[in-house]
């Protein structure tokens, strides 16, 4: 899922400036599941906003809609209205979310409540990780199913650099090292032959280097029969 | 075929300094030199002036522990004006492979003919740490793209020269004792196989541990295709000892050692406010006497090991004491070669 976590509310007062009917929009999906943008949030940070606001001496009318997924306009459709009638939409989506509301709203200004941070998972109560960064031409088929890319501090493919200790990567002792977790890995599940192959440079094309990217899947499309 | 010094039957790789020694199987020596946090060149200059002859190559530092430092080729290229031979340190963090194969032409236009292929401390320890890294290659891929630009005449990309390729003696860390220690000798492996003609290791100072790493290393057959240069460095205090031995990542510091080092200065074994400053000052000379002899041991028992070909001695910020290391080994002075260079 897509990790996220809140802004401060001073920030988010900065980002909605003078704006008098702000309306905070909370996603019912990753971010509801890791506890930054869902239903509950959305009301507590509008909640929020109209006290810290009437406190300042500008009582602010803002109120709150969640909807399944911001990041597809069918769901943003059913809020259309709401939307119109705000001077200020406050996503509480993920940087997607945000740019959702924007894309299909031309007119409205829209700010993020959150710093979408990463994709993960919940690793206990409370805690998530990084897992992936996304780079388009998996290598977990070779590591074991650990990904070097994102879990790795300095993305190495051949192995762990002199830092690794203790199973902690050099760059902070709360970080496991990847390559240590993808040593014991393979070394459980007898395939350390796997680490002796010199892995060649990245083709990071397919990943963000390659500039914006997109998937189009002539299958799916619609009209894709008459073509 | 454009021309290139393979082609007028010269033998040697890239015919370096340190390349011609260990190929003619003396046991090599090299250095380190930290370009300083300044466009200051004397620094570099008076930091020559103090390896020079002690040394057959010295290790010029790439931003080391991510701190900006005057680059390693332009500190290189003083070194060659001062008739030092530079090993030109290589990071991963700072450039990607445009930048990494652009600076190298650039080097060996300059004259620089070692590189030691490293991915590089991550910029969170050093002075930019909310700098974006690179890391686009690892160091293995590095040392593989170096080998290949001298060996095979290609780019990284494939592309073929046109004119002069550049010939490096191309250079690679090994760390021992890092984590999982059982690996180690199978990357180091790795490393000779995507082309490292040198290794140069972290600092040894548990030589017992360093000989189990060896014997492995003879086992595969590694000293054979690569020439290994133990890494070892001089003590400065027992606070220094202990600092290495509990903080940096795969250093073994035997207590024996550190208890040495505390012995050194049991003389001024009282309280630090009951200190003169002439007392700190003899008590410092003192610990830095100890780690130079304690230095000068480890290299002699590491000559013994069989698959060692040289030391590199590391005295970052303290250059003064490589002479009186090397020289208390019995390695002065270096031996000169004057064959011509192809
Ligand atoms: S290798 Fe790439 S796609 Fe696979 S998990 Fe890692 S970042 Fe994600
Ligand atoms: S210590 Fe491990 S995780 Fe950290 S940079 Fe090195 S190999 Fe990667």
């Amino acid at each position: 899922m897509i990790v996220a976590e809140q802004k401060s509310l001073d920030e988010i007062k900065s980002l909605i400036g003078d704006a008098e009917r702000v309306l905070v929009v909370g996603c019912g999906t990753c971010v509801t599941v890791c506890f930054a943008g869902g239903a509950r949030e959305a009301a507590i940070v509008a909640a929020s906003l109209r006290m810290a606001t009437k406190l300042d001496g500008n009582g602010k009318d803002v109120t709150d809609v969640t909807v399944q997924r911001q990041c597809e306009w069918e769901y943003l459709d059913e809020i259309a209205e709401q939307i119109e009638g705000a001077d200020l939409v406050l996503s509480l989506g993920c940087g997607i979310g945000v740019q959702a509301i924007a894309e299909h709203f031309p007119r409205k200004w829209v700010v993020p409540g959150l710093n979408t941070s990463f994709m993960g998972l919940p690793t206990e109560q409370g805690v998530w990780a990084e897992r992936c960064a996304a780079c388009g031409d998996c290598v977990l088929g070779l590591t074991g199913g650990i990904c070097p890319i994102a879990r790795c501090s300095k993305s190495l493919l051949n192995g762990p650099c002199g830092g690794s200790e203790g199973g902690h990567c050099e760059i902070n002792p709360d970080i496991p090292c990847a390559w240590q977790l993808i040593y014991d890995r393979l070394s459980a599940l007898g395939k350390l032959d796997l680490l002796m192959a010199i892995q060649p440079p990245k083709n990071w094309k397919t990943s963000r280097d390659g500039g914006p990217r997109k998937i189009v899947r002539d299958d799916l499309r619609l009209g894709a029969e008459e073509e | 075929m454009a021309e290139s010094q393979a082609s007028t039957g010269n033998s040697y790789l890239a015919g370096s300094n340190l390349e011609r020694l260990l190929r003619r199987g003396h046991f090599a020596v090299t250095g380190e030199l930290g370009p300083p946090q300044s466009a200051d060149g004397t620094v570099i200059r008076q930091k020559a002036a103090l390896l020079k002859g002690c040394c057959d190559a010295v290790n010029i530092t790439d931003n080391q522990t991510a701190i900006v430092r005057m680059s390693s080729i332009g500190a290189g290229t003083i070194v060659v004006q001062e008739g030092l031979e530079p090993i030109i340190q290589m990071t991963c963090r700072d450039r990607n492979r445009l930048a990494i194969q652009a600076d190298l032409l650039g080097a060996y236009a300059l004259g620089m003919r070692n590189v030691l292929c490293l991915s590089g401390d991550h910029q969170s320890f050093g002075n930019h740490p909310t700098a974006k890294n690179v890391f686009d290659i690892d160091s293995i891929q590095l040392v593989h793209m170096v080998a290949g630009m001298r060996d095979k005449r290609i780019f990284e990309c494939g592309e073929e020269f046109k004119g002069q390729e550049p010939r490096f003696f191309v250079g690679a860390a090994a760390a021992p004792f890092a984590d999982p220690v059982a690996y180690r000798p199978y990357r180091l492996a790795k490393k000779i196989k995507a082309g490292a003609n040198f290794i140069q290791t972290q600092l040894i100072y548990d030589i017992d541990a360093f000989g189990v790493f060896m014997e492995k290393v003879r086992t595969l057959g590694l000293h054979e295709q690569t020439y290994i240069l133990a890494g070892v460095g001089p003590l400065k205090s027992p606070g220094m000892a202990r600092y290495m031995k509990n903080n940096v990542p795969g250093l073994l510091v035997p207590d024996a050692l550190i208890d040495r080092m505390v012995q050194a200065g049991a003389a001024w074994d009282k309280p630090q406010d009951e200190l003169t400053k002439e007392d700190k000052r003899a008590r410092s000379a003192a610990w830095k006497d100890e780690g130079i002899k304690i230095c000068i041991e480890l290299v002699q028992q590491i000559r013994q090991i069989e698959g060692v070909a040289g030391v590199h001695i590391m005295a970052i910020e303290w250059e003064e004491a490589v002479r009186p290391i090397a020289d208390g080994a019995g390695l002065l002075p270096r031996p000169v070669i004057d064959e011509p260079v192809a």
